[in-house]
């Protein structure tokens, strides 16, 4: 199945569309270490694809690859069938990708709104003359923004902290603020770092349940990174498996529990 | 009282009244909404056509005459206009409680056989699909809220808004039909049938006719002079008949605007935004409210909590006097010379508030020169210099500056500054809380009432307002008391019957029309209110033969902020003992202060300090209990902490969160026998139900104390 092209639809009743974006022959090297070794896998459109893989695997060099934010040392990134140069994490957003992070990463002294509307920036484009006097399409532009924001609120069930600074919420709360704040851009591609890292069952479950929903709603393609096997096997379509840089396996959630090679790199081995 | 003709003004029937509305405030607010952080507004002329788009759709559908509709959902406008579409096509809505599991949902589903339901989202579609396979006659779902819902089957499934679309499509076929189906109701058709919350056994289908709900709402609109500019805040379950009297029955008589919270989280937020005039909320509610003030205010800086003090004691006497809000008996813009008063009082107000902060800030400041570390303690505030004026000027202008200082702040960070007249029922509410907000000058009052009356059996008129009686029997209702002290009741709001169940109805309604509440209580011969003792099959006696009322008991424990609940148990025993259940909010916020780390309730609830505390209070409590020489015999003697607070979800409270107390003895019996049997610790392990329907055991050993027990005063005088 991971061989065809061809667009499907899953169990579930979702599609799964073309390739969206393919890595080719990654490598990433931090001087003489080798973060990544030559992975190549593809992202289809709709999907949700898992990378896991043990500590220090090269997981969120992978993402921060994904995100432009690493430029790889060979090999080359193709997105919507175009090869990619190398470029900044801002154009790379402006394509239609968006990120959370492992550690949470919000202005904490500013209240859900103001963070999740600073996901609306690559979707803003007055001047700051026009921002500063609040007039013309600074303020239909705000207007529009807010608007966009608060649906996400919505979707989000955040309403109640909406005016709450988010230094002041529980971490499970932060994280959706977090996902929010991704979510506004509108994006294609969504990338996510370890959505579940901390949380207390209840809260993995909302969290599970809002994946889903993004997914099945806007049509959003899902890279996530995630520890919980559990929660891996259950929302996932195909699952990257990554091991000391290397890609050790890669397919249906199924196939990849059976691969031996995974059970050797997270359970280990005897070998006598 | 006339049992049977018409409405004096031809408007029998909710519909009837809208189309009033239509006609006199046609362009006035009727409905909003919180939605996407904007309060979306509805007008009579706006919410009339939705409402008839609705029934059309519903038509279209093939709603029949007579047939009971289930609505399921929280508070939102679309479900409310629903009931009276589901009206207007001479069928009857059936309201449910939302947060009911499944299986609870399944038995009211089926016992009122409905063929349509309308439900909020997606999580009340999904409980319907579930009961579907085993209730056949469900044929139609209808639903408000479009997320998650894509991938279902809609063969039987439709978007409220798609229905609309239709009914509006199809008006020119349908439009005689509606009008034909809205003339044929009357007076004594069914408006609504509510089901009872059920303290005991399974819920009843209360049936209340348009005559029920119009004439008691029309009483009541004009016993506390609502008009139509009230705001109010609906966040009651829909299926409680407070709620459909509330935001139906008095609206549609008044023509007021019913306002949504954006969602139940943001309740306290949308009532702040909204500042509603008329208000209705359980003692449960109140009591939270006080408990997060009190919370901020240990927070709250020296000075601020010095004035917060002085001010509050100060206004336990005066607040009634000094601070109500006018009774308005008619409506008029107030004169020129009212307002150069109102302007007056409150720039004298501020004047003595400024001076108030600069005075006590000085002695503060001395006071923590001297004390740095327990300043708190020391610091007495002051109220403003007013020896210049005579004695009833002081305290007016004591009271005026406590208004911008405290009061007025106060009520407004609440969202209660609006407030001309506000209502709390349903339980007994502590007179510490009660005398909070009155003499904040919110004008707080009591009722009683219950499903079968619609609501209104007694009320405090304005003026007469205190917290141990109910008031006096509403406009319209008569009040008897049985021999056995049962109050009994006859009004135009009495009920039709329990729906598919004349026994009951024939216990319950004599031929005469005198309705049993199954409460004891009596009226006081000097003032000629109410006041509710207990349940009465809860009276009980105790193995001596003295009287026992655990409500009685309950109630007073209750009252401090650290207990959420307590069942006392004693009937037919030598000797009183209770479970309690404490207050997480409270006692959570006690241990952050005293340093005591707990990770659940469970473990908070079993520590030795919290135990040292329930006991204080209990003994306390025992103290007061003995002071009343009837109720002497059921001061508590054993005690435990529960060790899960009690749920609706595991049937251990009803949904309006009254305490099923045969249930629990039942499902803790080996607690119950713990505590009589002197036992010092018992384990035990329960089963719990988790809000998404799962099950779950918690196993936890459990402390017994015993409490002391103060002598009776009046020496052992009980009858048997």
């Amino acid at each position: 199945m991971k061989d065809t092209v061809e667009p499907y639809v899953t169990e579930d009743g979702r599609t799964i569309g073309g390739v969206l974006m393919e890595l080719k022959h990654i490598t990433l090297k931090f001087g003489g270490v080798v973060a990544i070794k030559d992975i190549s896998f593809d992202i289809r459109e709709g999907e949700i694809r898992a990378i896991i893989g043990p500590n220090g695997a090269g997981k969120s060099s992978m993402l921060n690859v994904i995100s432009g934010f690493y430029t790889p040392t060979e090999g080359e990134v193709w997105f919507e069938g175009k090869k990619r140069p190398q470029m900044r994490p801002y154009k790379v957003a402006q394509q239609g990708i968006a990120r959370t992070f492992q550690n949470i990463a919000l202005f904490s002294g500013m209240s859900t709104l103001d963070n999740i509307m600073t996901g609306r920036i690559t979707h803003m484009s007055a001047g700051l003359f026009s921002q500063a006097a609040w007039w013309g399409k600074a303020e239909r532009e705000e207007t529009a923004n807010r608007e966009a924001v608060e649906k996400i609120i919505d979707f989000l069930e955040i309403q109640h902290i909406r005016k709450t600074p988010v230094g002041r919420l529980p971490y499970g709360l932060q994280k959706r603020v977090e996902l929010g704040r991704a979510l506004a851009a509108e994006p294609r591609l969504l990338l996510l770092d370890e959505p579940m890292a901390g949380m207390n069952v209840e809260e993995k479950e909302d969290m599970s349940r809002f994946i889903l929903d993004v997914n099945d709603e806007f049509g959003t393609t899902i890279v996530l990174i995630e520890h919980d096997m559990g929660v891996v096997m259950d929302l996932s379509d195909r699952v990257v498996v990554m091991d000391y840089g290397k890609k050790i396996g890669d397919g249906p959630p199924e196939e990849v529990r059976a691969n031996p090679d995974v059970i050797e790199a997270y359970l280990g081995v005897s070998h006598d | 009282m006339a049992l049977h003709g018409a409405s004096t003004d031809e408007l029998c029937s909710i519909p009837a009244l809208l189309a009033r509305n239509v006609r006199l405030y046609g362009d006035k607010p009727a409905y909003r909404e919180k939605e996407f952080g904007i309060w979306q507004c509805w007008t009579w002329g706006q919410a009339n056509d939705e409402i008839r788009a609705i029934a059309m759709g519903m038509l279209a559908l093939g709603l029949e005459r007579g047939e009971h509709v289930a609505v399921i959902g929280r508070n939102r406008p679309a479900h409310y206009w629903a009931m009276v579409a589901v009206q207007m096509c001479g069928a009857i809505p059936v309201p449910l409680y939302q947060d009911a599991v499944a299986e609870e949902m399944a038995y009211v589903l089926d016992h009122c056989g409905a063929r349509f339901v309308v439900c909020g989202d997606q999580e009340q579609v999904d409980k319907v699909i579930e009961v579907q396979d085993r209730i056949h006659h469900i044929e139609h779902v209808l639903y408000n809220d479009k997320r998650g819902m894509r991938k279902y089957d809609h063969t039987h499934l439709n978007w409220l808004k798609d229905i609309e679309e239709e009914g509006r499509a199809a008006h020119a076929r349908l439009e005689p039909e509606l009008e034909a189906r809205i003339a044929e109701l009357t007076w004594e058709s069914t408006c609504v049938m509510l089901y009872t919350s059920g303290t005991t056994g399974k819920p009843k289908g209360v049936v209340l006719s348009n005559r029920n709900i119009i004439e008691t709402a029309k009483a009541s609109v004009e016993f506390d002079h609502l008009g139509q500019d009230e705001e109010v805040l609906a966040y009651l379950p829909m299926a409680w008949v407070g709620d459909f009297i509330f935001s139906i029955g008095q609206a549609m008589v008044a023509g007021f605007c019913v306002n949504c919270p954006e969602s139940p989280d943001t309740m306290m937020t949308d009532l702040r935004e909204i500042g509603p005039t008329y208000f209705f909320a359980p003692p449960r509610i109140f009591e939270t409210m006080l408990t997060n003030v009190m919370i901020r205010m240990e927070d709250a800086g020296d000075l601020k909590h010095a004035l917060f003090k002085h001010f509050m004691e100060f206004a336990k006497d005066t607040g009634e006097e000094y601070g109500m809000p006018r009774y308005r008996t008619k409506r008029s813009r107030p004169t020129l010379r009212r307002r150069l008063r109102w302007m007056y009082r409150y720039a004298m107000g501020i004047g003595f508030a400024i001076e108030t902060i600069v005075e006590n800030a000085v002695r503060g400041f001395f006071v923590r020169l001297r004390h740095p570390l327990e300043a708190r303690k020391y610091f007495r505030a002051r109220g403003p210099l007013l020896n210049l004026y005579p004695q009833p000027l002081r305290d007016y202008f004591n009271y005026r500056t406590g208004e911008v200082l405290v009061y007025g702040p106060l009520k407004n960070t609440l969202g209660l500054s609006r407030i001309r007249v506000a209502y709390t029922a349903g339980e007994a509410i502590g007179p510490e809380i009660f005398d909070f907000y009155r003499s904040l000058g919110i004008n707080l009052k009591q009722l009683y009432g219950q499903t079968e009356a619609s609501v209104f059996i007694t009320q405090q008129p304005d003026g007469q307002v205190r917290s141990d009686t109910v008031g006096v029997p509403s406009p319209g209702v008569e009040v008897k008391i049985a021999e056995n002290g049962e109050v009994f009741y006859r009004s135009p709001g009495t009920f039709v019957e329990y729906y598919k169940n004349a026994e009951s109805t024939a216990s319950t309604k004599d031929p005469e029309g005198w309705v049993a509440t199954g409460d004891a209580g009596f009226f006081e011969e000097a003032t000629g209110h109410l006041r509710i003792i207990d349940r009465a099959k809860d009276v009980g006696k105790m193995a001596d033969g003295r009287l026992f009322a655990p409500k009685y008991v309950e109630n007073k424990l209750k009252f401090y902020p650290d207990i959420l609940e307590a069942v006392v148990f004693g009937a037919g025993r030598d000797r009183c003992t209770a479970f309690i259940n404490i207050d997480l909010t409270a006692v959570g916020n006690w241990a952050e202060r005293n340093n005591i780390a707990y990770a659940s309730y469970q473990e908070l609830a079993g520590h030795p300090r919290v135990l040292d505390t329930i006991q204080a209070h209990v003994e306390e409590v025992n103290r007061s209990v003995a002071d009343d020489p009837m109720l002497s015999g059921c001061q508590i003697h054993r005690f435990l902490i529960l060790h899960k607070e009690l749920d609706a979800d595991d049937g251990e409270l009803t949904r309006t969160r009254k305490v099923r107390r045969n249930i629990i003895a039942e499902k803790f019996a080996d607690l119950v026998t713990a505590l009589y049997d002197g036992s010092d610790s018992i384990y035990t392990e329960t089963e719990v139900t988790y809000e998404d329907g799962r099950k779950g055991r918690i196993k936890a050993t459990l402390q017994i104390r015993d409490a002391a027990v103060a002598p009776a005063k009046a020496s052992g005088q009980v009858a048997a």
